[in-house]
């Protein structure tokens, strides 16, 4: 025997049935915000109130939404202190890439302490997926996705290849 | 000549404020819905950098809209897929010409009425162009070899028909108080005062006909919680195999159809271009002062007053437009049948019979 839970319609009052009062009470509440809003456009015109925002909007390219401190943005390489990427070449990211999107190419390094180096750290933004698993597997810490650099636009799916120098010297936030 | 050219002139001035307001419409949909909602509303379009609160987007709008492919689809009727818009603008925009703006006006010997046609059965004459606008809407629907435009014509033709009648029932009671069809007329009643003191406005003798006639109106600008013809969001209306600027005469139809609403509404219960307590010669106040105006001075007054009458309005209809959900097509008929139909009928009896005993205008 399925259990089957009889759901109570919600009952209208009759004050809500005679559909005017509830119909000004709606206005009234729209009006209440534009009545408030716009007067606190205008006084920001002469620059009053400022602290009290007007409109919950952030204008996007100039302005840019406060983002989480773990949320996953752009992709960088970390740099040791000469300025040489942290990577090792060691492939784990690659490997473990879900959309496979990172293109690595390994040479030699000419510290003998150091086993290899990228001679190219290619990530294709038109297939990453920002899941953050590269950052997991990497064990030097080589490779961060903390940039805060959220658009990906580009005018050609060439244009979403990032090479080793971009990815070492990521524009830190938004092009003016 | 002058008995040819003041009537062009008064026309083109009607034309010019109207065709503006209504472009300046889609800036204020715009805007107001994103005020009401917390948001700052399109404001990027620039000339030169300067972008004043995103006034040019109507401008950016009107120009994408004549660049834009005009498509006749494949089936269609060419002719009458031409001629749907333009029926229903044009008859929306000859509606304005029996609105009165204004008193008369002397400049130079010759008297002016502020209205383009000084009709005496202008209300009869509005309704008539708004219930010819609606061939427009349904030749949309029939010409466009599209069967979701046909539906969006068929229910924007029933829902027409069902608010009509309401909407012309909500009127009589003031045709009955006023005895006359001639809206200057009506404005001219609407200049007396109660007490002394109260400006004899119609929404002071039919507050229940102005609810009503505001549930009706709205319906005849197909805007949302009436927008069962059009539903941009996910059913599709009428319009649906138009592009361009034909689309945009559309668009713009709707818009004059508020205007006009609003026009209405200020004239038949806001006393018109009445300003209170403003004669020929200047304010007398019921309070003793008094302050001396010129003639000239006192017809700016009055058109203006009768603008801000109309812009409040246009105000709040953009308030309900973006407050409301709409109608499911059943409550709509419902409503309109059931509900602002018999009401407007009592509404109608009670007046009459107030009337018949009372007399007219008291």
């Amino acid at each position: 025997m399925i259990k089957v839970k009889i759901m109570e319609q919600p009952k209208m009052t009759w004050w809500e049935k005679i559909y005017f009062p509830e119909l000004v009470r709606g206005i009234w509440i729209t009006s209440w915000h534009f009545i408030r809003n716009i007067t606190l456009h205008t006084l920001h015109l002469f620059g009053l109130c400022k602290d009290m925002p007007a409109a919950v909007t952030f204008q996007y390219p100039e302005v840019q939404r406060p983002l989480a401190k773990r949320t996953r943005t752009r992709h960088r390489l970390t740099q040791r202190d000469d300025g040489s990427p942290r990577c090792v070449a060691c492939m784990m990211c690659e490997t473990v890439c879900p959309a496979r999107c990172i293109y690595i190419v390994a040479e030699e390094h000419p510290d003998p302490n150091i086993e290899k180096r990228p001679a190219k750290f290619d990530i294709d933004l038109g297939k990453c997926v920002y899941c953050g698993f590269c950052v997991e597997a990497c064990p030097e810490d080589a490779i961060r996705m903390d940039t805060k650099i959220i658009d990906t636009a580009a005018y050609s799916r060439q244009g979403m290849m990032l090479d080793m120098q971009e990815l070492l010297n990521p524009r830190t936030g938004i092009k003016k | 000549m002058s008995a040819l050219l003041v009537p062009t002139l008064l026309a083109a001035f009607v034309l010019f404020n109207v065709i503006n307001l209504a472009a300046f419409h889609t800036w204020l949909e715009r805007k107001q819905s994103a005020v009401m909602q917390d948001r700052i509303g399109a404001n990027r379009a620039s000339i030169f950098g300067l972008r004043l609160l995103g006034l040019f987007h109507p401008l950016a709008d009107t120009i994408k809209m004549f660049l834009k492919e005009d498509y006749v689809p494949p089936g269609g009727n060419k002719f009458l897929h031409t001629l749907a818009p333009c029926l229903s603008i044009f008859f929306i925009l000859i509606a304005f010409a029996a609105i009165p703006f204004g008193n008369t006006l002397t400049i130079g010997g010759t008297l002016i009425h502020l209205q383009v046609a000084n009709l005496n059965v202008a209300l009869v004459y509005i309704f008539a162009m708004m219930s010819m606008g609606v061939y427009g809407v349904v030749l949309a629907g029939f010409s466009s070899n599209n069967n979701y435009a046909l539906f969006g014509g068929l229910r924007a033709s029933s829902q027409m028909i069902s608010y009509e009648i309401s909407l012309g029932l909500t009127l009589m009671g003031l045709v009955i108080i006023f005895g006359t069809l001639d809206l200057q007329e009506m404005v001219h009643m609407q200049g007396k005062y109660f007490f002394g003191w109260i400006p004899a406005w119609g929404v002071f003798y039919q507050p229940l006909g102005l609810l009503l006639f505001l549930a009706a109106g709205l319906a005849e600008t197909k805007r949302t919680p009436y927008d069962v013809p059009e539903g941009e969001s996910e059913i599709v209306g009428y319009f649906v195999e138009y592009s361009g600027m034909k689309f945009g005469m559309f668009f713009f139809a709707d818009y004059l159809e508020t205007i006009l609403i609003a026009c209405l509404t200020a004239t038949l219960f806001f006393g018109g271009w009445q300003v209170p307590w403003l004669y020929d010669n200047g304010f007398i106040f019921p309070w003793g002062g008094a302050i001396g105006l010129s003639a000239l001075w006192v017809s700016v007054l009055q058109v203006i007053s009768f603008s801000v009458k109309v812009f409040f309005f246009c105000w709040l209809f953009m308030s309900i437009r973006w407050t409301l959900p709409r109608f499911r097509y059943d409550q709509l008929i419902d409503f309109g049948w059931k509900f602002v139909f018999p009401i407007a009928l009592a509404n109608l009896f009670v007046t009459a019979i107030l009337v018949l005993f009372l007399g007219a205008g008291s």
